[in-house]
C-alpha cells in the first residue's frame, strides 16, 4: 500500500447499501476493531424506516486524535450496490477511493474493483468488504478476526468460519494489489477503550444510578434504551416490561416508583404525547420518574429513523398545571452516562418528573469511550419514620420536599392523590390547602435551580463569535468553532447540558459580552433561543437551524455562519 | 391506632370515615364488604395498597385506612402492575368505576388479564358515569336514556364477565353491593387467588341510574355457587352471557395460571427498593462493550 498525498488526522469511511445486506453487522465490526486498535471514531447511521431495501449508510469517521462530530466529505466509499456510488459521488473528497464489486461500472474516480464472488461465499461477501476496508486502513488481520469471534460468541460455527475465511481472503487479495490510499497515523493510545452509542451509555448510566424498573412501548429511536436494560436485567436485577401502550408504560413506572423502585420510561415524541397526562400525575403525586425522550422529526409520525431537536418546547410544557421539572440534554455519549445518573438523583431528591432529552443522532452514534468509573452516586437518606400516625406524605416543609416513605416498607400508611390533597394525602377541596400545596410543589424549583448543570464554555476568552448549542449538536458546534479559530477569529462555544431550569447568572454575561451570538439548533424555529429570550430578555440574533432529518456537521454550520463573522 | 403486628386485625383497624357519596348509594355496601374481606384475610393495613382512578367509586379507598395511590381516570391498572412488580409482598387492590376500568382504561384491563398479574380488581359497576353526572358508561344497556344520549344508547354494552372468561382470566366473579356478606366472600377469594382477579360489582347509583335500581338488581341476582364449577370454562362462558331475569353472581371462572410477577427473577429476592446495585457486575458489563 502506498501513501497518497498528505497524512491527515482523520478520514471518513462510508459504507452504503440496502437494508438486509449485513451493512450494520460489518460496520459495527469495523468500528469495534478500530476502537480496539486505539482509534477514535464517530460512527453515525443513516437508515430508512424499513427492514429490507431502501438506501442505508453507516458513516465511520476515524481519527488518531480525539474527534467529536461527523464530517461530510467521504475519503473511502464502500458501495455495496450501484445506487450508493451514484448518491454519494458528490461528497467524495479529493483523493477519495471507491470500493465496489468488479461487476459495477464505475468510472472517472479512483476505484478498487473487488472480485467479491471469488473472495467469499455469497452470504459472506459483505464480510470480505469489511476485510478490504480493514486492510486498507492498516488494521491487523487478527484485530478483525477477534472482533468477529466476539460477535459470533461461539454460536453458528459454520457462519463464523465462512466469515473468517472471507476476511482472510480479502487480506490475501489486497496484499497483491497496489492500492493508492493514505494511511492514518498510528493511534497513540494504550488505554483499553469501549464502544458505546448514546442509548447504551444512557442505559448504563441509569443502571449505575440504581434503576430497577423500566416500562416501554417500542418506538424508534428510543427502543435500544430498554433493550440494553433487558440485555443486562439478569445480572443487574432490573424489571423491564413492554407495556400495552405508552400511557401504561409511564403509569407502571409511577406505580413501581411509588412502591420504591427507581423507575424510568423511554420513548420518542409521539409516544411521549400519550404520556403527557401522567407527567402531570408525577408532578402532583410527587413521584420520581425519569423520562427519556429521544427526538425524531415530527409532526406526527414524521421521519421515524432520522434526527431532530424540535421537542424542547413540548417537553418543557408537557403536562397540565404548574409543577417543577428538570430537563437534561446530553451533548455526547459520555454525557448520556453522566446525566442519566443525575436524572435519577434529581428525580429522587425533588420527587417528580426529570427528563433526558436526546435524539436519534445521539442515540445511535457509536463512539470510543474510556470506561466510566462507577462511583456510587450520593444517596438521599431515607427520611426518619415518624413515631405516631398519621404520617404526612405531603408535609409542608421549608424546601417543599416532604419526607417520602415507601408503602409496605414502613409501619405507616402512605397515601398519594392526583386530586388536590391534604398533607396526609387525602382528597380535599379546601382552597387554603390548595394554595399552600401549589406553593409547596413550586418551592422545589429553588432546590432544582441550585443543582443545575451549568452551560459549558469552550474556546477563546472574550470571543468575537459565540456559538450556542444544547443537546446533541455539541460536537459539531465545537469542531466548527475550532476551525473558525484556526482561521484567525476569536470563537467560543456555549453548550447547555441542561435547558431547564435556566439560571441566567450562569451564562448571561457570556451572551451579552460577545459581539456575535449564533444559536445552533436542530429545529426550524429556534426554540432554545426563544426560551433564553423568555427567561432573560436576551435576543440571540443569528440562527443556524437544521430540520432535514440529518445531524449537524461542522461543514453545515460553517456554510451558514453569518457573513463577516469569520476572518 | 398503631398496634403490635401480632394482634389480630379487626374492623376498627380499617377505620370509619365521612364519605362524599349520596345517601343510599351502592358504594356503601361495597366499602363494608371490602373492609370485611380485609379483616377475614387478616391483612394489616400497611401491607395493603389500594390503587384507584377517578370517579365516585375511585374515592372508596380514601374511606378506609390503608396505603393508597389515587391516580388518573382509567390508569389504575398500570400503576397497580408497576407497584406489584416492585414489591410482590404488597397486597394490591384496584378499586374504580365501570367508566374508569372498562372505558378509559379498557386496553389496560385486556393487558392485565393477559399478564395475570396478582392484582385484585373491584369494579363498582353502576352502569353510568356518576361523578360527571349521569352520562352512559360502557356497561349502560342499549336504549338507556341520559342527557348525553337523549335517544338512548346505540352501542351494545361491554360484557366484563364474558370478556374475562373468554380471555381465561385467572379469576372472574360478579357480586352485588346489596349482598355485602356474599360480596365480602368473593373479595376474600379474589385477594387470595394468586393471579389476576376481576370482581365486577353491580352497584345501584340512586342519583343517576333510574333503570338499574337496587330493586332491579335484587330481584335478579342469584348465586351460582351450588350449581356451577368455576373450573368449567364452557359453563362459565354460558353464565357470562346470562343477563335477564336472572343475573348470576358468584365465582364464574377460575384457573391456576402462574402469576405474571413469578416470571421476573428480579422480583424474587424482595422489594426492588431494597436490592443493591451490583457495581462489580456492572463493571464487567461495561468492559464487555470493548
Ligand atoms: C382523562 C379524564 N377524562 C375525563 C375525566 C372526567 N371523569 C371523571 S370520572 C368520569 C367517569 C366516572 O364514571 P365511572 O368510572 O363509572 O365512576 P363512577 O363515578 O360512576 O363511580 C369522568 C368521565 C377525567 N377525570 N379524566
Ligand atoms: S352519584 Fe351515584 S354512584 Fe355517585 S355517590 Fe351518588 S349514588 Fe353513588
Ligand atoms: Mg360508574
Amino acid at each position: 500500500m502506498t501513501n497518497a498525498n498528505e497524512q491527515p488526522n482523520a478520514l471518513q469511511v462510508v459504507i452504503g447499501g440496502e437494508a438486509g445486506q449485513g451493512l450494520v453487522t460489518i460496520s459495527e465490526l469495523l468500528c469495534r476493531s478500530l476502537v480496539r486498535a486505539g482509534y477514535h471514531i464517530v460512527a453515525t447511521q443513516s437508515y430508512m424506516s424499513r427492514i429490507r431495501g431502501g438506501h442505508n449508510t453507516f458513516a465511520i469517521r476515524v481519527a488518531s486524535a480525539p474527534i467529536a462530530a461527523p464530517q461530510e466529505p467521504i475519503d473511502l466509499l464502500v458501495a455495496l450496490n450501484a445506487d450508493t456510488f451514484q448518491r454519494h459521488r458528490p461528497e467524495l473528497a479529493p483523493g477519495a477511493l471507491v470500493i465496489a464489486d468488479e461487476k459495477e461500472d464505475i468510472r472517472d474516480v479512483p476505484v478498487l474493483n473487488v472480485p467479491f464472488e471469488r473472495l467469499a461465499s455469497k452470504t459472506a461477501e459483505n464480510m470480505a468488504a469489511c476485510g478490504i476496508v480493514g486492510a486498507i486502513l492498516g488494521l491487523e488481520r487478527a484485530t478483525l478476526e477477534h472482533a468477529l469471534e466476539s460477535f459470533f460468541d461461539g454460536k453458528h460455527p459454520e457462519g463464523a468460519e465462512d466469515n473468517r475465511k472471507a476476511i482472510s481472503s480479502a487480506y490475501d487479495w489486497i496484499g497483491a494489489q497496489k492500492v493508492a490510499f493514505r494511511n492514518l497515523p498510528a493511534p497513540p493510545r494504550s488505554a483499553a477503550p469501549i464502544m458505546l452509542n448514546g442509548n447504551e451509555a444512557l442505559a448504563l448510566g441509569a443502571l449505575n444510578a440504581g434503576v430497577k424498573f423500566c416500562a416501554f412501548y417500542p418506538m424508534t429511536p428510543a427502543t435500544t434504551v430498554p433493550l440494553t436494560l433487558i440485555k443486562h436485567a439478569g445480572k443487574m436485577g432490573t424489571v423491564v416490561e413492554q407495556a400495552e401502550d405508552e400511557i401504561a408504560a409511564i403509569n407502571m413506572a409511577i406505580g413501581a416508583s411509588f412502591a420504591g423502585a427507581p423507575a424510568m420510561v423511554a420513548t420518542s415524541g409521539g409516544g411521549f404525547a400519550l404520556m403527557v397526562e401522567s407527567v402531570s400525575l408525577a408532578g402532583m403525586t410527587e413521584t420520581p420518574v425519569v423520562i427519556v425522550v429521544a427526538q425524531r422529526p415530527a409532526p406526527a409520525t414524521g421521519l421515524p429513523t432520522r434526527t431532530e431537536q424540535a421537542d424542547l418546547e413540548f417537553v418543557l410544557h408537557a403536562g397540565h398545571g404548574e409543577f417543577p421539572r428538570a430537563i437534561l440534554t446530553p451533548g455526547s455519549v459520555e454525557e448520556c452516562f453522566e446525566l442519566a445518573q443525575k436524572a435519577f438523583l434529581l428525580a429522587d431528591r425533588y420527587q417528580g418528573p426529570v427528563f433526558l432529552l436526546t435524539d436519534q443522532f445521539l442515540a445511535d452514534t457509536y463512539r470510543d469511550i474510556v470506561p466510566f468509573t462507577l462511583d456510587t452516586p450520593p444517596h438521599w437518606p431515607a427520611p426518619p419514620e415518624p413515631d405516631n400516625p398519621p404520617y404526612k406524605r405531603y408535609a409542608l416543609t421549608e424546601t417543599g420536599i416532604s419526607p417520602r416513605l415507601i408503602p409496605g416498607l414502613s409501619r405507616h400508611r402512605v397515601v398519594a392523590d392526583s386530586d388536590e390533597h391534604t398533607e396526609d394525602g387525602h382528597i380535599t377541596e379546601d382552597l387554603d390547602v390548595r394554595r399552600a400545596m401549589v406553593e409547596k410543589r413550586l418551592h422545589k424549583m429553588l432546590g432544582l435551580e441550585a443543582e443545575v448543570s451549568p452551560p459549558v464554555f469552550q474556546g477563546d476568552a472574550h470571543p468575537d463569535l459565540l456559538l450556542v448549542s444544547w443537546g446533541s449538536s455539541r460536537g459539531a458546534v465545537e469542531e466548527a468553532a475550532a476551525i473558525v479559530r484556526a482561521g484567525g477569529t476569536r470563537a467560543g462555544t456555549l453548550h447547555f447540558p441542561q435547558v431547564w431550569p435556566l439560571v441566567p447568572k450562569h451564562f448571561l454575561d457570556t451572551l451579552t459580552s460577545a459581539p456575535t451570538v449564533v444559536a445552533i439548533e436542530g429545529n426550524a424555529t429556534g426554540q432554545f433561543a426563544r426560551l433564553i429570550r423568555a427567561e432573560t430578555g436576551f435576543h440571540i440574533p443569528h440562527h443556524v437551524l437544521r430540520y432535514d432529518g440529518l445531524p449537524f456537521t461542522p461543514e453545515y454550520i460553517l456554510r451558514r455562519l453569518p457573513h463577516g463573522t469569520t476572518a | 391506632m398503631e398496634q403490635p403486628p401480632d394482634t389480630p386485625v379487626t374492623l376498627p383497624d380499617y377505620g370509619e370515615y365521612e364519605t362524599a357519596w349520596c345517601p343510599g348509594c351502592g358504594n356503601f355496601g361495597i366499602l363494608k364488604a371490602v373492609k370485611q374481606a380485609l379483616v377475614a384475610c387478616q391483612l394489616r393495613p400497611e401491607s395493603v395498597l389500594f390503587v384507584s382512578g377517578i370517579g365516585q367509586a375511585a374515592k372508596a379507598p380514601h374511606y378506609l385506612n390503608a396505603n393508597l395511590f389515587n391516580g388518573l381516570h382509567g390508569r389504575a391498572l398500570p400503576v397497580a402492575t408497576g407497584a406489584k412488580l416492585a414489591n410482590r409482598a404488597l397486597t394490591v387492590i384496584v378499586e374504580s368505576g365501570d367508566g374508569c376500568l372498562y372505558g378509559e382504561g379498557g386496553n389496560h384491563l385486556i393487558a392485565a388479564i393477559r399478564r395475570n398479574i396478582h392484582v385484585t380488581v373491584l369494579t363498582h359497576n353502576n352502569q353510568i358515569y356518576g361523578l360527571t353526572k349521569g352520562q352512559a358508561s360502557p356497561t349502560s344497556m342499549e336504549g338507556f336514556v341520559t342527557k348525553a344520549q337523549p335517544d338512548g344508547v346505540h352501542s351494545q354494552p361491554f360484557n366484563p364477565m364474558a370478556t374475562a372468561v373468554a380471555m381465561k382470566a385467572g379469576f372472574a366473579a360478579r357480586g352485588f353491593s346489596g349482598m355485602p356478606d356474599h360480596l365480602a366472600g368473593l373479595i376474600q377469594a379474589g385477594i387470595n387467588h394468586p393471579g389476576f382477579a376481576l370482581i365486577d360489582i353491580l352497584q345501584p347509583c340512586v342519583s343517576f341510574n333510574k333503570v338499574n335500581t337496587f330493586a332491579w338488581y335484587k330481584s335478579r341476582c342469584r348465586d351460582v355457587a351450588n350449581t356451577h364449577d368455576p373450573a368449567n370454562w364452557e359453563a362459565a362462558m354460558k353464565l357470562a352471557f346470562q343477563w335477564d331475569d336472572w343475573i348470576p353472581v358468584g365465582i364464574l371462572y377460575k384457573n391456576d395460571r402462574a402469576p405474571f410477577e413469578s416470571y421476573f427473577p428480579a422480583c424474587a429476592p424482595g422489594p426492588l427498593a431494597e436490592q443493591p446495585v451490583d457495581r462489580n457486575a456492572l463493571r464487567q458489563i461495561l468492559l464487555s462493550y470493548a
